[in-house]
This record gives structure tokens, C-alpha cells and sequence, in this order.
């Protein structure tokens, strides 16, 4: 098994036609994805053409394609200008599950568009977010597919590429993966830490967890709590950010200190404190899921 | 964003709370007669990104225009936590009854602006929150419904006991409420909110940071952005498309992603070094932005080896190597590079790499190491 997507699936692509959409549309095709229905205003009627001559109706409107294709999952790929709308308009058509990959959705936005989605019961993956991958089943954003392989490995990060990182060191190791999710790297974020660690937890499949945070806010300590009291299955984690100076912003809108709090050095002490495997460098993460699975 | 103290009582006022005036100025010359225009006792006030301005020494107060220009003079040019000081603005010195505080901010946990008041103001509201925390009081709006009048007015009630008080209170706090949003801002702060012996409430210093996210909807916030007390190579970065902060080590590094990135600096300082900077050079391959990123590591001239960590996911290893090797083309580089490069298409990314001279790796281990021996040699 794996969490959030599976092979039943069925997607639609927000921004289908811009140049983000288009390309990792056909990178989800080529994966297997079901891509059952793009929508783009203006352009409903139109079809978009896919990997192997396949091709994906387009929309003007979410509740279009939703209505005319039962998808029940979409991933957004509009501008950030346009990106909080994106996300309300989906949690009114119908899917369960909103995959926000852009970045830079202003955080008050963010703030009204969480709390509507809320409200009508979607799951928001996201904003600024890699997306999700469940090996050999679906891949919704722009994980790339190569480095993944099934297993019984959960991953969840709030950074990208060094998820690439782990998930890429797993692989080779030969630990695959049931699901790597990227919860990403905005201040407010619809899933976070401790979701999908209960998802982890309930799926059979899933024997370790691996968890990679960074500085800022408390996600990290939350989950820590939730893993002493909640998990019986091995956590493995990282914190990106022990050289980062307090008060500045490292990339991400959600990695920084503020004052003294959302250190580096407190989220490892909240690891450690509860169980939780802390690797020091990069390299270490498949070798402690190696050890807590042996 | 940080905007100055002036520049976010601008659209404190432009929201209609009582700021007393004042102007801004850049020689002690133009404090003067700013001093001598508001006539009485004047503040003179260092505009600098930073808190602490006050222990500092950059805030003082002024019995008459002369006075006013002494104190610009010394604090014009003057460091605080680094930062030089270009600007003062000089208001008038108010007769002070009560200090309070008013503050707001997006709290990531319940994912709503949230404000803190306290009667305790005029002093580090963290200091607040740890000495006396029954003094603060706080509330969650929720922002499909803005500020409701009963809950300004609850929040009021903590700061004052006189009922004119109070009324005056719950206004400026909704008032803020709206200049937060209307700024696009991600934390703003009254501190402190004063009444007067005559029983006037009013904002007399003003803090405002503004969500990045905000300012391409927002073009009259935007260009309240003052670079002058920011080095060069973060304006450049920013300007590049690049997300950099400097540090003060002698590794220079350039990485795609952010959580990479940071991750890289740690590994660096793991192995013995000190990172000079963390440098997200995000997804693409386009040698403009290494040339970019490139012109602005080996500007520092504490730099002595250069480190990119690059992990090809979507953007394929040998497309990035042909990126790092045209733009180093286009820049003359003595210093030693050394490069990581795995992922999608890594051996042909490698191949290109050695094939122009340069010391490619494949293990993040292997090259942080390297690169830190380089830097102690």
C-alpha cells in the first residue's frame, strides 16, 4: 500500500498548459499516473497531448472536469497570483486531495484558502511542495521518478532536493519506498508532519519512517511528541539549518529563526528526546533505516 | 521585507491611527531645521533594519534644534548590530502616561494572524512572554472574517481601565489589523502605544515586515525597499533570481535547493570548515545564473575554494554540468572548484565535467571534504 495517492488515482492538472504544467504532466503519464482531465480558463475544449499519442481533455473550470472525469485528486501548477484561488476552486469541485506546487502564494492568501479547504474536508498538500510519490503506483508534482524505487520506506520531508537526496541514498541501499511525500517549505502548510506519520503508521506496507525537517516553527517538535506516543514503527531523522543564522530567511518562506525559537539544536533534542534516530550527516539516513529494520 | 520605523507609520496613518508627524533626514543640517519646524522637544530617531535601537544609542531625546543637530551628527554614520545608519526621522517628544503593547503576526500553528497585546509596553515583548505572561493577552483572527469590533474591544480592555481609553484602543487595533493586511505583512508592531497625560492614544514607534510573496500585487509597498544597509551581494542575488545570505566563513557555496543547500553548510562546518554563504541556485540549468551566483561568491575575498552541490532530479546532470561549464567560461575564476553532481544522467554529467578540468564528484561526503582541505590549505 502506500498513503495520499495510489494507482486509483485519478487527476486533474491546474495550469495544464503553462510551460511547468505541461512538462510534468507528461512526466506523470510517462510514470503510469492516471491524468484524467486538465483545466486551463479559456482553453476548455482543447486537448492536451501526452506521452505514446495519449491525450488529456482540457477544462475551463475545475467543477467541468471533475463532473465530466470523477477525478479526485488535482496537483496545481498556476502562478502564484492565481494559486490560492486554484486551490479553493478545487476544494469546491470535489476532490479530496489538492497537490499545491507553486511557490511564492502570498501567506495571507495561503491563510484564507487553508481555512476554506478546511472547512468542505479537502486534504491541501502544500504550497510550495515537490509533491508526492507512491513507487510504481502514481507520482503527483515533479518528484523525479528515477530515483525511486517500491519498498517499504515512508518518506517525509519540507525540502526538495534533499529528499532527492535520501530518497536517491534508500534506493540504492535497496530499501524502496511505499510513499515519499514533500510537505513543503511555507510557513502554512495543509499537511504537515504529524498526518502523514499517522498515515505511515496505519499503512501495513510502511516498516520505517523517514522524516527530514529544517529551522523554523514547531512542526518537527510535534511530530517528535506524536512518535513517542503514537508510533510503533522505526523513525529515522534530519534537520537541515544547524549553520543557519538566526533571523534570516534560507530559501524557503518557512526556514527561519524567529527570536531564539525553531532552532536546529531544539528540533534534534526533540528527536532524540523521543526515540527518534537523528542522523548527522546526509549520508547517515539509509544507513540508520538500514539498522532499525535489520 | 523589513520596511523603516517611518516608512510603516506611513501606512499606519494611511490606515488612520494617530502617529504624531515627523520627517526624515540624512544630515544633521536637515535635523536641525526639522526641529526647528516642529518647535519644542524633538526625537531623533535612527532608521536602521534592526531592533535594540534604543540601547544602541540611536534614539535621543532633544530640548532644543541644536541639540537635535548634536545628537544627528552622532548618530548619523553610526553602527547598530552592524547596520550603518543613513537616516533619523525626528517627531516630537510626547508627554507619556501609559506605554502599551499591540501586536500582529501569521501564526504558523493555527494558520491565522494572531495578536498580542499587553499593558506591559515599551520594553521586549519576549521579555513580556517570560517575566510576566499573564499580562499579555491574545487573540486569533479568523481572516475569512477580519477584526470583529467585540474582539478589538476585548483586547482593549487589557490595556486600559478608563473607557476613553479603551474606545480609543479598540480602534487603533483594528486599524492595524488593517494596515497588516493592506501591506501585505507578515508581522506588525505598535511598541509602544501610548496615552498621553491628556489622554490621547497614539502609535510613537512602528515595525512592519512584509511577506516577499506580497510584493508583486503590492508596487507601493515594494518600493519601500532601502538596500543601503544590506551588502551588495544579497541585492545582486535577490536581483539574479538567487536566494542568498552571506556568512563569514571561506567556503563559498552554490546548490540547488534550499533544504540542500542548508544542508551542505552543515556538512561543511561538520567536517571543520566554515561556509561562506548559503546559495540556492534552484531547479535550472541556465548559466546566467551560475555566472550570477559565481560573480558573487568570488567577490568575497575571504572565499578560498568554491563547492556546488548539485543534485540533477528533474534537471538532468549533464545539462547542469554544460551550465557550470559555459558560465565558468564566461567569468574568470582562480580560485579551486571542486563539484558534486548525482542523479538523473550522472555519468555523462561527470564525463563533461572532467573533460573541462574539473574535480567532479559523486558523493556529497566526499566533495564537502575535499572542499574543506582546500580551504584550510
Amino acid at each position: 500500500m502506500s498513503i495520499l495517492i495510489d494507482k486509483d488515482t485519478k487527476l486533474v492538472v491546474q495550469g495544464i498548459t503553462g510551460r511547468d504544467g505541461s512538462f510534468h504532466t507528461r512526466q506523470m503519464m510517462e510514470y503510469g499516473t492516471q491524468v484524467v482531465a486538465g483545466v486551463t480558463p479559456g482553453k476548455g475544449g482543447q486537448s492536451f497531448e501526452g506521452p505514446d499519442g495519449k491525450t488529456v481533455p482540457i477544462f475551463n473550470s475545475m467543477d467541468e472536469a471533475v463532473a465530466a472525469t470523477g477525478a479526485n485528486t488535482s496537483v496545481i501548477y498556476v502562478p502564484p497570483a492565481f494559486a490560492a484561488d486554484a486551490i479553493m476552486e478545487a476544494a469546491d469541485s470535489g476532490v479530496k486531495l489538492v497537490v499545491a506546487i507553486t511557490e511564492g502564494v502570498p501567506v495571507q492568501s495561503m491563510a484564507r484558502a487553508h481555512a476554506f479547504a478546511r472547512d468542505r474536508g479537502v486534504r491541501v498538500l502544500g504550497p510550495n511542495c515537490p509533491g508526492i510519490i507512491s513507487p510504481g503506483k502514481a507520482k503527483v508534482g515533479i518528484l523525479p521518478a528515477q530515483i525511486v524505487a517500491e519498498g517499504p520506506v515512508g518518506v517525509v520531508s519540507r525540502s526538495g532536493t534533499l529528499t532527492y537526496e535520501a530518497v536517491f541514498q534508500l534506493t540504492n541501499l535497496g530499501l524502496g519506498q511505499t510513499t515519499c511525500v514533500g510537505i513543503g517549505g511555507d510557513p502554512l502548510i495543509g499537511t504537515n508532519f504529524v498526518d502523514c506519520l499517522e498515515a505511515f503508521e496505519a499503512d501495513p506496507d510502511t516498516k520505517a519512517v523517514v522524516m527530514i525537517g529544517e529551522i523554523g516553527g514547531t512542526d518537527e517538535q510535534e511530530a517528535a511528541a506524536y512518535v513517542k506516543a503514537h508510533m510503533s514503527k522505526p523513525v529515522v531523522g534530519f534537520i537541515a539549518g544547524r549553520t543557519a543564522p538566526p533571523g534570516r530567511r534560507m530559501g524557503h518562506a518557512g526556514a527561519i529563526i524567529s527570536g531564539s525559537a525553531g532552532t536546529a539544536e531544539e528540533k534534534v533534542r526533540a528527536f532524540e528526546e523521543n526515540g527518534i534516530a537523528v542522523a548527522r550527516r546526509p549520508i547517515d539516513i539509509a544507513g540508520l533505516v538500514q539498522a532499525a529494520l535489520a | 521585507m523589513n520596511i523603516h520605523e517611518y516608512q510603516a507609520k506611513e501606512r499606519f496613518r494611511a490606515a488612520g491611527i494617530p502617529v504624531p508627524p515627523g520627517e526624515v533626514a540624512t544630515t544633521p543640517e536637515e535635523v536641525e531645521a526639522i526641529a526647528r519646524s516642529i518647535g519644542g522637544m524633538v526625537v531623533v530617531k535612527a532608521q536602521v533594519h534592526s531592533g535594540g535601537r534604543g540601547k544602541a544609542g540611536g534614539v535621543k531625546l532633544a530640548k532644543n534644534p541644536e541639540e537635535a543637530r548634536e545628537h544627528a551628527s552622532r548618530i548619523l554614520g553610526m553602527e547598530i548590530k552592524g547596520l550603518k545608519v543613513t537616516k533619523v526621522f525626528v517627531t516630537p517628544a510626547e508627554d507619556i502616561a501609559t506605554e502599551a503593547y499591540v501586536g500582529v503576526l501569521v501564526d504558523r500553528k493555527s494558520q491565522c494572524p494572531t495578536f498580542m497585546v499587553s499593558s506591559e509596553g515599551g520594553i521586549d515583548i519576549e521579555e513580556v512572554a517570560a517575566t510576566k505572561p499573564e499580562a499579555i493577552r491574545k487573540l486569533k483572527v479568523d481572516p475569512r472574517y477580519g477584526m470583529l469590533p467585540h474582539q478589538a474591544y476585548w483586547l482593549a480592555n487589557t490595556l486600559y481601565d478608563d473607557p476613553a481609553l479603551v474606545k480609543q484602543g479598540a480602534k487603533v487595533i483594528g486599524q492595524l489589523y488593517t494596515a497588516f493586511v493592506d501591506s501585505g505583512a507578515s508581522m506588525a508592531e505598535i511598541n509602544p502605544l501610548i496615552s498621553t497625560k491628556a489622554g490621547a492614544v497614539k502609535a510613537i514607534d512602528a515595525k512592519m515586515s512584509i511577506d516577499d510573496s506580497e510584493l508583486f500585487r503590492r508596487p507601493e509597498v515594494a518600493a519601500m525597499r532601502d538596500t543601503s544597509d544590506e551588502p551588495w551581494e544579497e541585492t545582486k542575488a535577490r536581483d539574479a533570481g538567487l536566494s542568498f545570505v552571506k556568512l563569514d566563513g571561506n567556503v563559498g557555496c552554490c546548490v540547488n535547493g534550499a533544504g540542500l543547500a542548508m544542508a551542505t553548510m552543515d556538512l561543511v562546518k561538520y567536517y571543520g570548515g566554515e561556509p561562506a554563504n548559503f546559495l540556492d541556485i534552484g531547479g535550472s540549468s541556465n548559466p546566467d545564473k551560475v555566472v550570477a551566483a559565481l560573480e558573487i561568491i568570488t567577490a568575497d575575498p575571504d572565499v578560498k575554494v568554491i563547492l556546488f552541490n548539485i543534485f540533477g532530479g528533474i534537471t538532468r546532470c549533464d545539462d547542469v554540468a554544460n551550465g557550470i561549464v559555459e558560465a565558468t567560461k564566461r567569468i574568470d575564476i582562480k580560485l579551486p572548484i571542486v563539484i558534486r553532481l548525482t542523479g538523473t544522467n550522472e555519468e555523462q554529467g561527470i564525463k563533461i565535467l572532467a573533460d573541462a578540468g574539473f574535480s567532479a564528484f559523486t558523493s556529497m561526503d566526499e566533495v564537502v571534504q575535499k572542499a574543506v582541505e582546500l580551504a584550510k590549505a
